[in-house]
């Protein structure tokens, strides 16, 4: 004798492990495909990686590998940060010879803007770019390095050159042009690279300290 | 099997009679977001294609184990399963491609047309006719979504298949067409606005069109009698 509530148990019992089989070949194969593309795509991105460190900063500028040296900071103003983000020291023959640094202009025209800034011992910038932002397309959107290169203009300035006072576009009387119509995106941008420039003058007594032991190359 | 007019019926109603973009009007999120260059358009239109030839293919091929209450969540999680290979095998394999295309891929899933044919033709259908079915949608998904992105590409750059380097590499960037030489640049076409617009625009020609067709059939049916 079957009751009504026996015959829904036992078909709850059917579709459940008809959907478990289901659910059981999904994540087979998920796992199967994982397993395969995982090396190709964690090389791939260290290669994306290694060439945006190398935008910022010239390669002949370092000789250790640069990927390894990443280290984590707290979030700081001067950095425009609110999470910690990564850092990289570049050191040649054993000396310090660069840092990269993670920045964010959080006053975009919308939002942030993240910002990779390449600067050298001598407190130069060597070289930034913007790795995302959402400012408009075909009006703030030039920032970035793939749409023009006006962002190439950081790239040998620094805190004496210009003066800090000309830190600024064009239009508000400093040294870094700005296309009319789009201000408020470079001048974020500008102001962001002098607080990331403010930030390794404070600093750089750490960047420059000889690496711990235990990172030193054979 | 499959015969000639089958699939020439199947083909004629994913691309014209049920277009998703235009008639049925499903799945208009990534339409909209990414039609504002022909690349974009195509790449995605047939990354869809292929994700509903093979959902669709996996959904009729399995509708026999597969009881109808539990139908919805088995077809989504085998539509999930699939998209999440292709976004990781475009991923190792199709690198340039994916950071173009970025978070769309995954979007898919969310497709709401991937899964109403899944439901409405795959599950009743043969394996080959449902393929045969979600590669027309996505077909005409890719149509409209490749208009689309034309004119807006055209009226907000002046140009046309800018940012093919990044599907065929660097030596297709002479394959770009300048249509409008200094083209001072039309922003609102590239904003989203431009593509309810120029959508609202398509469904509105397509609609003229069709009712034209009735109107030229009714005023030769009293002719002909």
């Amino acid at each position: 004798m079957t009751s009504p509530i026996q015959a829904a148990l036992r078909n709850a019992q059917r579709t459940g492990t008809i959907l478990f089989v289901f659910a059981a070949i999904g994540t087979a194969m998920l796992a199967f495909t994982h397993d395969r593309t995982e090396p190709t795509i964690t090389r791939g991105q260290l290669a994306e990686k290694r060439a945006l460190l190398g935008q910022v900063l010239p390669a002949t500028l370092y000789d250790n590998d640069l990927l390894s040296t990443q280290q984590s900071v707290p979030p700081d103003d001067l950095l425009g940060t609110r999470q910690a983000s990564a850092l990289w020291l570049a050191r040649r023959g054993g000396q310090f010879s660069g840092v990269v640094l993670e920045a964010v202009a959080p006053d975009g025209y919308s939002g942030d803007i993240s910002l990779l800034i390449g600067i050298d011992a001598n407190g130069t910038v060597t070289g930034v770019r913007v790795t995302a932002h959402h400012e408009t397309p075909g009006l703030g959107d030039y920032i970035d390095h793939a749409k023009s290169a006006w962002i190439d203009q950081f790239a040998g300035k620094s805190l004496t050159a210009p003066e800090p006072k000309h830190w600024k576009v064009a239009k508000d009387g400093g040294v870094f042009d700005a296309r009319a119509g789009a201000t408020i995106t470079p001048r974020a941008v500008v102001k962001a690279v002098k607080s990331a420039l403010d930030y390794f003058a404070r600093h750089r007594a750490v960047f420059a300290a000889p690496p711990a032991s235990k990172e030193t190359p054979p | 099997m499959i015969t000639m007019t089958e699939f020439r019926s199947l083909f004629y109603n994913g691309l014209i009679k049920q277009n998703t973009g235009v008639v049925q009007l499903l799945g208009l999120c990534p339409l909209l977001a990414i039609s504002n260059n022909v690349i974009n358009a195509l790449s995605l239109g047939m990354a869809t294609a292929l994700v509903m030839a093979a959902s669709s293919g996996a959904v009729s091929g399995v509708r026999h184990f597969v009881p109808n209450e539990i139908r919805i969540p088995v077809f989504v999680l085998i539509i999930a399963v699939l998209v999440t290979v292709i976004d990781l095998s475009m991923n190792a394999f199709v690198h340039p491609l994916y950071l173009v295309l970025g978070i769309f891929i995954p979007l898919i899933t969310t497709n709401c047309i991937v899964l109403a044919r899944a439901d409405a033709f795959a599950a009743k259908n043969h394996p080959l006719h449902s393929a045969i079915d979600g590669m027309a949608m996505g077909l005409g998904l890719t149509l409209v979504l490749v208009v689309l992105g034309a004119i807006r590409e055209l009226a907000g750059k002046g140009t046309l298949l800018s940012g093919i380097d990044l599907v065929f590499g660097e030596s297709a960037k002479s394959l770009v067409l300048h249509v409008l030489p200094n083209y001072q640049g039309f922003l609102l076409a590239i904003l989203p606005p431009g593509a309810f617009i120029a959508l609202g625009l398509l469904i509105a020609a397509n609609n003229w069109y069709k009712a034209r067709t009735v109107q030229r059939a009714r005023a030769t049916v009293p002719a002909a009698a």
